[in-house]
């Protein structure tokens, strides 16, 4: 599965706000090479510039400075027609997933919007509820309840389960995970992490998850980078960077972490 | 042995829904906090926790009704008493709660200061300001807050510290117990670890006597409090000590949640997570036997017959499930 193909780099890649002395430097000139297949992390704390990255990544944001390459070309999505063609590779799943759904629309047109976006909008529509059903059954939901509902009428894991079956239909090489799992319970957790690992072995996405859980990334990852302030400070394996850290930050991060084997220090906040 | 400061038995409310269909949410939940000590209540989306939080308080707003039991705070029922009553004398001063999303609970036009006379003045209208803010940068100053909080508008404050000026905040009268429902899950780990410390900080320096603690996050309850009491569908499946529920549960369905924890410890990379299949009953129409039955493992015909009582097995130790805790261990043990 895992190849050394370079599938999103950046160089130098800053996003500054406000300028003179508001100037607020969010992500601050990082340079990354994810690998195609690999799992990756990337964990800091609230205001590190970890959502801001993101948000530059999905082509939401324009970078102040730098260049960020898309499968080795430098990415051009200046036009909407690119931007679009940009976003059948990469799609993301955010953290609250009660506002991530245009209110106005039932489930069914959610799902056939993507099943449009990937080319079949005119295919005959009993094939068109075959492809949605299957992508329900993935995330175990059931389709023959779900048409005719809006997104609101679900409970929160099962729209976070929804927004996976979104991702079935629209197979991209990119997913990038914002939070997926800080609004909904530990028991949900374990459902939605078990479905976004099989989604990618089914469709050979490269997951990218923004966390500031440190225990999800080294559950979920291959390589982990931590974010401080708008910049990497360290970088690795899951296994080096979070049983061998080098950083202070990331050791204070897995300090401030509850564990069950180890005493959890509460004197040092 | 110790005082009981809060004594909860058999306590049922429920929801009315607009259809006139009950919804019990808290089913004969009984518990007991002694003093200085912590409960903490676990427990999937849905399952009644935040509705125990309200219960507890003894102060029931529709939807949500009282229909039996009893609560006892201190010696005193607080069941069956008016409810402005309840508000005037008891929240506040003899039961504190923290809701969900306490940092919205602040006034975003007023300052911090402006907030803690509304809440003094109203259960003790003689207090003059200056007292107040004596009063308050005492207790904020005693709590690790920088008094100068006390003079800004919410809108200032980081997500952490609206967190902790809002406890800081409710316990300012001193009250015995304290709610907290879920004080810290909309924040980062650091941030969360500053508002456990404060929590802490409240029962160590005797502000508050007892704390019922409501998270989601097993490692978390874990590490703050001494009971954990785990909840299914409105009832309790299984209390003990905090140590004794994570390394040995008995319940299946306890044991279905310790399988999915996460956290950063070495040799937990590659431990596969239990996801628990399924979904919880709708509480309109509960399964007449165990609740747990369509999502268990271990499920029998028997199980499905039946309600199941909660079977007490000393030291603090209940549990609900037919099959005794021999069997299930013994279960527990060939599964692996």
């Amino acid at each position: 599965m895992k190849s050394d193909s370079v599938i999103l780099s950046g160089k130098g890649v800053a996003k500054i706000f406000g300028f003179g002395a508001h100037k607020t430097v969010a992500v601050d000139h990082v340079d990354f090479s994810f690998r195609a297949g690999e799992v990756i992390s990337i964990v800091g704390e609230s205001g590190s510039g970890k959502t801001t990255l993101a948000k530059m990544l999905l082509g939401l944001q324009t970078p102040t400075a730098g260049e960020i390459y898309f499968e080795g070309h430098l990415r051009d999505i200046r036009s909407h027609r690119q931007k679009r063609e940009y976003w059948k590779n990469i799609q993301a799943i955010f953290q609250d997933p009660f506002s991530a759904y245009n209110i106005f629309r039932r489930i069914d047109a959610v799902l056939l919007d993507c099943i449009r976006m990937r080319g079949g909008g005119r295919l005959p529509y009993e094939q068109k509820v075959e492809m949605m059903r299957e992508a329900c059954r993935f995330v175990n939901l059931k389709f023959d309840e779900l048409t005719n509902k809006y997104p609101f009428e679900l409970s929160g894991g099962q729209q976070q389960r929804l927004m996976i079956a979104r991702i079935f239909l629209l197979k991209p090489k990119i997913l990038l995970a914002d939070e997926p799992t800080s609004m909904i319970d530990a028991c949900s957790r374990a459902t939605i992490l078990d479905m976004l690992m099989a989604l990618r072995t089914e469709i050979g996405m490269t997951p990218i998850f923004i966390t500031h859980d440190i225990g999800l990334a080294y559950y979920v990852s291959d390589s982990v980078y931590i974010m401080e302030r708008g910049k990497f400070v360290e970088s690795g394996s899951a296994d080096s960077v979070i049983l061998t850290p080098r950083e202070a930050y990331t050791r204070r991060l897995l300090n401030d972490v509850p564990k069950l084997h180890e005493e959890w220090d509460l004197s040092t906040v | 042995m110790a005082k009981v400061i809060l004594e909860v038995n058999e306590l049922t409310t429920r929801y009315i829904t607009r259809f006139r269909e009950s919804i019990y949410a808290v089913d004969h939940v009984s518990l007991k906090v002694e003093d200085g000590k912590s409960l903490g209540i676990a427990g999937e989306s849905g399952c009644g926790k935040s509705t125990l939080a309200l219960s507890l308080m003894g102060y029931y707003f529709a939807p949500l009704y009282y229909t039996s039991g009893e609560i006892i705070v201190d010696e005193r029922h607080i069941t069956g008493m008016d409810p402005d009553a309840v508000r005037k004398t008891i929240l506040g001063t003899e039961i504190s709660y923290i809701p969900q999303a306490a940092m919205n609970a602040l006034n975003p036009t007023r300052r911090v200061i402006n907030f803690i006379e509304d809440v003094i003045q109203a259960h003790r209208p003689q207090t003059t300001k200056r007292e107040i803010y004596e009063m308050a940068r005492e207790r904020f100053e005693l709590l690790g807050l920088p008094a100068e909080v006390l003079q800004k508008h919410p809108v200032e404050l980081s997500g952490g510290m609206k967190q902790r000026t809002v406890i800081a905040t409710s316990v300012i009268l001193s009250p015995k117990v304290l709610i907290a429902d879920e004080p810290s899950s909309a924040l980062d780990v650091t941030s969360q670890k500053m508002v456990i410390k404060m929590v802490m900080d409240l029962m160590e320096k005797g502000i508050i006597k007892a704390l019922v603690f409501i998270t989601h996050e097993l490692p978390l309850l874990y590490n703050v409090t001494d009971d954990i009491m785990v909840m299914y569908a409105g009832q309790v499946v299984e209390r003990g000590a905090a140590q004794e529920m994570v390394f040995d549960p008995i319940h299946p369905y306890t044991k279905a949640l310790m399988g999915s924890i996460i956290v950063p410890e070495a040799g937990l990379r590659n431990v596969k997570l239990a996801a628990i299949p399924g979904t919880p009953p709708n509480l309109k129409k509960p399964p007449s036997g165990c609740r747990f039955a369509d999502r268990c493992k271990f499920v029998m015909p028997e199980c499905r017959a039946a309600s199941v009582d909660l079977r007490d097995i000393g030291a603090g130790r209940a549990y609900r499930c037919i099959i005794p805790e021999e069997d299930l261990r013994r279960l527990y043990k060939n599964e692996k």
